[in-house]
């Protein structure tokens, strides 16, 4: 009952749940809205998804993107965060573990993960 | 009259109207009843008596509560419904009568408020925990001293632990104010207060809620 009131309280300020299911081992792309002052745009973001964590509108994601010079970046999300304009889901992996933290020791051709398609 | 008796629920985070991720404690506030009221006359103070958490009653319909504190829920001819907790406010202009029902929306959003509640106990805690001493070496031919205290003084001159040193013992479990916190919702409905931040005890812990003393211009 208790949990109820919080609920109750998160249905009213957190906004509804549009976007794909996310699983790891998905590659996705997310579209953050960045605020610069007073100037807003919008950034993508393109990755593996690491992780999943939390629960209910607490649930955060992190993606992992390989940027120039082979340099790893992780972001972690927020999945219901009204920042977070849209994802993609460009593509699922098959993958044995909720957490991918293997693939941060993976380069080049280690680094590949075979598709699902479903 | 600004204060209401509330339990708290738990934490969550929730966004603003700017998509910013904003942590809040949730409240189960109110509703609280006006039980009695302290005159200067009378009592030589003045404050609100406020009651909250009705017991439900016993399955043959009897009160839970004994015939003294249901005695006082029935005075001057109030039938107030059986309350577990009765809490004074200090407040100099009494603008309540006894009696009235006071819910959440005596806050507003964006109010500032104190929040008073029993902090979690700790039980008898090290001077690590309880004072925030630094530990000791680990290594370095040391052997049962991480957490010790060190030195708690000279030897002869004083002769004696200096009054007020601060040591290990008991920790938590008393009473917390936590100032200044801000209203982010009010549900007067669903009887909810949201105020940004942490706030002291478990989950289901009695809290009063009092508008702030301290106010940042």
């Amino acid at each position: 009952m208790k949990e109820d009131l919080i609920r109750a309280l998160e249905e009213q300020f957190v906004p509804e749940y549009t976007h794909p299911e996310l699983a790891p081992g998905d590659t996705v792309k997310v579209h953050v809205r960045i605020v610069e002052g007073n100037r807003e745009r919008v950034q993508v973001f393109q990755g593996l998804v690491l992780r999943i964590r939390g629960r209910g509108k607490q649930q955060t994601f992190t993606v992992r993107r390989i940027a120039s010079h082979g340099i790893g970046v992780e972001r972690t999300f927020l999945l219901h965060s009204p920042r977070v304009e849209k994802i993609e889901v460009v593509r699922h992996a098959k993958v044995r573990r909720a957490k991918l933290y293997y693939m941060r020791e993976r380069r080049g051709k280690a680094a590949r993960l075979k598709e699902r398609r479903n | 009259m600004k204060g209401i008796i509330g339990r708290k629920v738990g934490m969550t985070q929730i966004f603003d109207e700017k998509g910013r991720a904003v942590p809040v404690t949730v409240i189960e506030a109110g509703p609280c009843y006006v039980t009695q009221i302290r005159t200067q006359e009378k009592d030589g103070y003045t404050a609100v008596q406020l009651g909250f958490d009705q017991v439900p009653a016993r399955k043959n319909g009897q009160s839970r509560l004994n015939k003294p504190k249901r005695g006082h829920l029935n005075r001057n001819g109030l039938e107030l419904p059986d309350l577990r907790v009765l809490r004074e406010f200090r407040v100099k202009d009494i603008d309540v009568e006894e009696g009235e029902t006071i819910d959440a929306s005596v806050f507003e959003v964006g109010d500032r408020v104190d929040v008073v509640g029993t902090s979690k106990g700790r039980g008898f805690a090290g001077t690590v925990k309880r004072h925030g001493f630094n530990r000791q070496p680990k290594t370095h031919g040391q052997s049962d001293r991480e957490r010790a205290p060190g030195s708690i003084g000279a030897t002869s001159t004083p002769g004696r632990v200096m009054k007020g040193m601060r040591m290990a013992g008991r920790m938590g479990g008393e009473r917390v104010t936590i100032q200044n916190l801000e209203v982010i919702a009010v549900d007067a409905e669903k009887n909810l207060l949201a105020v940004r931040g942490s706030v002291p005890g478990t989950k289901g812990g009695i809290l009063l809620i009092k508008p702030a003393r301290k106010r940042r211009r």
